[in-house]
């Protein structure tokens, strides 16, 4: 299946912004953020077509992850 | 000890008083609250005789303390109609605390049509008669400032908007770097522009600093305290790294970053206005990525974004900004908006209402959307002007939809609802709804928790917990807001246990006392009632503690969310 993945704020640095990318169908969230190595601990929101998501998530066709590291501002 | 500086402009006279018992244990927000809820008639004209301006540091402003060097500015807000304070780094809080002054009040209107100046030294405040600086833009002003009475020089000025006494006129104070940081919200600009005060000017030499009751108990807590702000990923990395504007992707893929007028939830060039956009320009063009708004601020949020030859353009430049002059205008060009904000900085006008304004003004066909030239164009030839047109701009998004007939205005008592949509993040539209302030994110930043995960989860797109959330993230931050602190030390108090604790004893070192979790709570709800009674007596009350009907009738994509709280859910937040 395919999935497009984005990346925001230090998850960019030697990585991408926005990928479109191929994985089994049924690959839960955690799969994904280790796969392009981003230390768990360091995941502030997962964010799946707009919505917070939970790590052990699966991925459907078409979705939309988003990962962002624990940032803010107000 | 500590003194009250008083300056009546309806004879030009200066006084100097102990400080109240009652008002002993006070600062800032607590304070500027107390005194405008005990001295000024809730019923009287933002812009008359009988409304005051208090300036007061906060608790711990003027010690060592990281991030305590806030100044919170009180009066009834002539956009609101209701109780304001709004707090600002810059030099003047630091140089007031070490002058060992409580707070500043200016009360009363002068006669004729002079325009005066304030000068406060450790022996009082002076009156000054002035002429040369009148019709100036704030960075001229302090320029002009700092020739004449030298670089050190604490100032808080106005600039046309203040004098126009428009609405959304702020109080600028310069900062460490000569810069301009605000009084932003609420048209305090315009309470000092009522009482013909131009500028006020600070001279801290000879001050006798400020005294610490037990200095070794003060210097274990605020290391405790500084290392909480170092070691939480968002203080400590994130807001120095990207600044507030981070946010704009954050909110976008939530679905509430307002566009247009608060008709999308999301923005299509999100990424050229983006945080990470950003610090890329900036470090690409040479510019500081990170900037303290006060000496002794360790987190760093602010930066100064320079233009393609290197050259300052602004700085300060925050999301609330960058999000209403970007998305809600649909303008995609971040060097316009850097260029709007040094304008708003230097005309005296609220960057955050300002923006809102843009947006009801496009939706009323003043400009096109997406038209940031145009919106540089108002400010300067308008606005700063004081033409017709530009006076009706200059009293906020309230203003130009009643003269215009726009319906979709997103003000909650007549302030501008700023960069998070209430539909779609839930728990901040409670805060936007109930604020003694009016539309006002930072009084109880639901952000936190509904987005960012921050001090736990509450999801934004359900109402269950939503009330809960905002009445203790309001109660917290007008106890906070009372100490000088900036209010991002939020973030790692809501995740880090030594925090809060170590801030609380940093307050008995700092006075000797013995204040417990449960009196800085009682602190911040004996604040808020204060509030809530003055405009009570002023005549808002909870009828007005709702969102604009449009949020209960167009579904904002792309969750297609409504605003569906009851009035009694609502009105369940004032339950404590
Ligand atoms: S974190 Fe930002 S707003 Fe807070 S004190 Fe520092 S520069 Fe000012």
């Amino acid at each position: 299946m395919q999935i497009t993945v984005k990346l925001f704020a230090t998850f960019r640095a030697g990585r991408f912004a926005v990928e479109p990318r191929t994985y089994p169908p049924g690959t839960p969230i955690v799969e994904v953020i280790r796969e392009l190595d981003i230390p768990e601990a360091q995941i502030g929101m997962i964010m799946l077509n707009n919505r917070h998501a939970e790590p052990e998530q699966e991925l459907h066709e078409g979705d939309n992850l988003s990962l962002f590291p624990l940032v803010g501002g107000g | 000890m500590d003194k009250i500086f008083r300056v009546n402009m309806s004879d030009l006279s200066t006084k100097i008083e102990a400080v109240p018992s009652a008002w002993a244990g006070l600062g800032g927000r607590g304070l500027t609250s107390t005194i405008v809820a005990a001295e000024v008639p809730p019923t009287c004209h933002p812009l008359g005789e009988n409304n005051k301006l208090v300036f007061a540091p906060g608790l711990l402003t003027g010690t060592p303390a990281a991030n305590s060097g806030r100044l919170s500015a009180g009066a009834k807000s002539p956009l609101t109609g209701g109780i304001k304070e709004s707090n600002a780094g810059g030099t003047a809080a630091q140089m007031l605390a070490r002058l060992g002054i409580k707070a500043l009040i200016i009360e009363g209107l002068p006669k004729g049509d002079a325009w005066y100046s304030l000068h406060v030294t450790k022996d009082g405040v002076t009156v000054q008669e002035e002429t040369e600086l009148l019709g100036k833009g704030n960075f001229a002003v302090i320029e002009a400032l700092e020739a004449r009475l030298g670089k050190k020089t604490g100032i808080l000025t106005i600039g046309q908007a203040g004098e126009l006494k428009m609405t959304a006129a702020n109080i600028s104070v310069k900062d460490p770097d000569s810069k301009i940081r605000s009084h932003g919200r609420g048209g305090l600009g315009a309470v000092m522009g009522s009482k013909r005060i131009k500028f006020i000017t600070i001279d801290d030499q000879g001050a006798p600093g400020v005294k610490v009751a037990e200095p070794e108990k003060f210097k274990t807590a605020a290391r405790t305290f500084a290392k909480a702000l170092l070691d939480h990923p968002v203080s400590g990395e994130g807001l120095p790294t990207f600044g507030t504007n981070v946010l704009v992707n954050i909110l976008n893929e939530a679905g509430g970053l307002p566009t247009r007028n608060f008709t999308y939830g999301q923005f299509e060039a999100h990424e050229k206005i983006s945080g990470e956009t950003m610090h890329d320009t900036i470090v690409e063009r040479g510019g500081k990525p990170k900037h303290g708004c006060h000496a002794g601020c360790i987190i760093q949020c602010s930066q100064v974004y320079p233009d393609k030859e290197g050259k300052y353009v602004t700085s300060g430049f925050e999301y609330e900004t960058i999000w209403g002059i970007g998305a809600d205008c649909c303008v995609d060009n971040l060097d316009d908006i850097a260029v709007a904000d040094n304008l708003m900085d230097d005309i005296g006008i609220d960057s955050i209402e300002t923006a809102v304004m843009f947006g009801v003004a496009m939706e009323a066909g003043i400009l096109p959307w997406g038209d940031g030239k145009g919106i540089i164009r108002l400010l300067k030839d308008e606005i700063a002007q004081g033409t017709p047109l530009g006076r009706i701009l200059g009293g906020g998004a309230g203003s130009v939809g009643r003269a215009f007939g726009v319906t979709r205005v997103p003000v909650v008592k007549n302030q501008g609802i700023p960069a998070y949509d209430p539909r779609s993040v839930k728990g901040i539209g409670i805060t936007y709804a109930t604020s003694t302030m009016g539309a006002d994110h930072t009084s109880g930043y639901t952000i936190a928790t509904n987005i960012l995960n921050v001090g736990g989860h509450v999801d934004p797109l359900k109402k269950e917990g939503q009330v809960e959330l905002s009445r203790n993230l309001q109660i917290a931050t007008a106890a906070v807001d009372s100490t000088g602190m900036c209010i991002f030390v939020a973030f790692p108090a809501l995740d880090i246990p030594e925090c809060l604790p170590a801030l609380i004893d940093m307050i008995n070192a700092r006075f000797g006392i013995n204040l417990t979790g449960d009196d800085v709570t009682e602190l911040g709800k004996y604040i808020l009632k204060t509030e809530r009674q003055f405009n009570i007596a002023a005549g808002i009350t909870n009828a007005h503690d709702r969102l604009p009907e449009f949020f209960t009738t167009e579904p904002v994509p792309p969750h297609n969310a409504v605003w569906d709280f009851t009035d009694e859910e609502i009105d369940e937040f004032w339950n404590f």
